[in-house]
């Protein structure tokens, strides 16, 4: 009778807190989606041609965005043009060079604590070092290497992963035809493990589209009448304009907040989507 | 040929190598130069004004204490609601749904992570702060609360990824074991899957509240920028103003070797050596369970 009773009551308990977590779930849930279809369904009306492909004017307070889009397509470039080419290196190093002791260790600490800085130190430390120090001044490059820096941890730990991924025998055999380590490396290794990596970029770039923080002072201009012509001018970007425009400008018309906040959103979300859908694609086509 | 393959092998290793290195450099460079610009403070303002109440720069009041429990109290109501949904979604992924189910909320909580902070701050704004101040009759909805709530869904994704990692690596003859004993689904989870991954969830729970503390568009948007002493538990209703949020407000205004230029990096300073810790004594944690793990395989 009495483990009768226990053995249905454990039951209870099971449907109670499965509730209970499934009703979290769709707490946590809940706000993602609605944030997403909220902004889609407030901006949708601003979003026409003009907007897309004008410049700001009467105070930021009636036309397009189009320096704010460049822009963070020129920082998101610029970040790619150093992040890639040095995360993807020292992603190599740890998975085929590194061997395990304290160096890499140290290394390995470095990267979980560059991972852990807050945005804004960033930005400090890119004032610091590439405006002040290096007189970058305010500029595209400035800010552009400051992002670089904040989005290897990104790069290096997924594209890491995704070496390590590739199965041993790949390597021993290629090593046994003759191969060097290198040509290995290079011929067959990486591009086994191209969707991972890609992943990884994609992940990291799309940290340091949305970013404000770490250009606040390093390179994001608050209005400029013309695209920016070299590296080493300031540039209007994206999350900056929509700060700007929702905390600096009084009497900014909402429809321009929403349309913003939609198109960053977008820019965003676009390259989360394609990074997903590259790693799943890749997953199912495996062979090993 | 033999000679300048051998040859283009030795650079290229060479510089995999240095970039291998690099993170070491740049945290090192990081923090030579929040110390290089931070550490003048020290000899321009004295201890005990900087460990004061008062944060107005204009006339030279440079209390950094303010700002301390501004941090600290939007951080820890961001904790407070990460930490359970974050684990609570992190288990409902990983033990509970179906398949399909899984396939669905994975990518959405990492859309979730993808979401620029400065939207998060936008919608704040002009959803969340009017919603609050209405429902909770508060003079203002730009409250210490306002930003903790936005906070939490900034470190769910934090805490469902890496909790969920390690909820994953439990070996499934764990959990087949209790099922074994007549444990039900429920109990495995709370009494044997849970306490096994006991280490990562602590390491989830750790970098969930790093990536709060050092928030910065969002807590600048929505916690009304006041910098007062935020120690009472009235203070989560009242406007407060963080560490983070000083930085990004005050930078773009100051003089350049200024005082106040010092005493903003030295804020910076604070919030690196903070991170620093958090992250060193969350990877220990995960290295000790690891080093445990190998004992007990072995």
């Amino acid at each position: 009778m009495m483990t009768k009773f226990l053995s249905r009551n454990r039951y209870v308990v099971q449907r109670i807190g499965f509730t209970a977590i499934t009703l979290m779930v769709i707490l946590t849930m809940l706000p993602i989606v609605g944030t997403i279809l909220f902004i889609i369904y407030k901006g949708g009306s601003a979003i026409s041609w003009e907007f897309l492909s004008g410049f700001p004017h009467d105070g930021m307070r009636a036309g397009g965005i189009l320096p704010a889009i460049i822009g963070t397509l020129y920082l998101t470039l610029g970040t790619a043009f150093f992040s890639v080419p040095l995360g993807i290196a020292a992603a190599i190093y740890l998975a085929e060079y590194a061997k395990d002791n304290q160096l890499t260790r140290l290394i390995r600490l470095a990267i979980i604590n560059l991972a852990g800085i807050p945005s804004v130190v960033y930005g400090l430390f890119g004032l610091g070092l590439f405006v002040l120090f290096l007189q970058f001044g305010t500029s595209i490059l400035a800010a552009s290497l400051t992002l670089s820096i904040m989005t290897l941890p990104v790069i290096i730990s997924t594209a890491e992963e995704a070496l390590r991924a590739v199965p041993q025998a790949f390597r021993t055999v290629s090593i046994s035809l003759g191969a060097t380590r290198w040509q290995t490396i290079s011929r067959i290794i990486l591009k086994e493990a191209l969707p991972g990596i890609l992943t990884g970029v994609i992940l990291g770039l799309e940290r340091a589209a949305g970013e404000t923080a770490p250009i606040l002072f390093t390179g994001a201009a608050f209005f400029l009448p013309r695209l920016p012509q070299s590296p080493f001018d300031a540039t209007m970007a994206l999350p900056y304009h929509l700060f700007v425009i929702s905390t600096q400008v009084p009497e900014m018309p909402i429809q321009i907040q929403y349309g913003t906040a939609l198109v960053l959103m977008v820019f965003v979300l676009t390259m989360n989507v394609i990074a997903t859908v590259i790693r799943s694609r890749a997953r199912a086509k495996r062979q090993w | 040929m033999e000679k300048s393959l051998s040859w283009r092998e030795f650079i290229i290793t060479r510089l995999i190598q240095t970039s291998g290195y690099s993170a070491i450099l740049f945290v090192a460079l990081i923090f030579f130069f929040l110390l290089r610009e931070g550490l003048p403070t020290l000899t321009e303002v004295d201890m005990s004004s900087l460990l004061n109440i008062r944060w107005y720069p204009i006339e030279d009041y440079f209390g950094i204490l303010p700002l301390i429990t501004g941090s600290l109290v939007v951080t820890l109501g961001a904790a407070l609601i990460a930490v359970p949904f974050g684990i609570g979604t992190a288990v409902y992924i990983s033990e509970i749904a179906p398949r399909w189910m899984r396939e669905i909320l994975k990518p959405l909580v990492e859309l979730l992570g993808g979401l620029p902070s400065v939207v998060l701050g936008f919608l704040g704004i002009l959803v969340l702060a009017p919603f609050l101040r209405v429902f909770l009759n508060l003079p203002t909805g730009l409250t210490a609360l306002t930003g903790s709530l936005l906070l939490g869904g900034i470190a769910v994704p934090t805490v469902v990824s890496v909790a969920e990692d390690a909820l994953d690596s439990v070996p499934r003859a764990y959990r087949e074991g209790a099922w074994a004993l007549g444990a039900t689904k429920w109990q495995t989870i709370w009494r044997v899957t849970l306490p096994a991954a006991r280490s990562g969830v602590l390491t989830a729970v750790m970098l969930g509240i790093g990536r709060a503390i050092g928030e910065t568009m969002t807590v600048m948007m929505v916690t009304g920028n006041a910098p007062v002493l935020a120690i009472k538990l009235g203070s989560l209703f009242s406007p407060v103003r963080t560490m983070t949020a000083t930085i990004a407000a005050e930078m773009g205004e100051v003089a350049n070797g200024s005082t106040h230029y010092h005493v903003l990096f030295f804020i910076g300073m604070v919030l690196f050596i903070i991170s620093l810790v958090v992250n060193i004594i969350a990877s220990s944690v995960v290295f000790r369970a690891k080093k445990r793990a190998e004992r007990i395989l072995s």
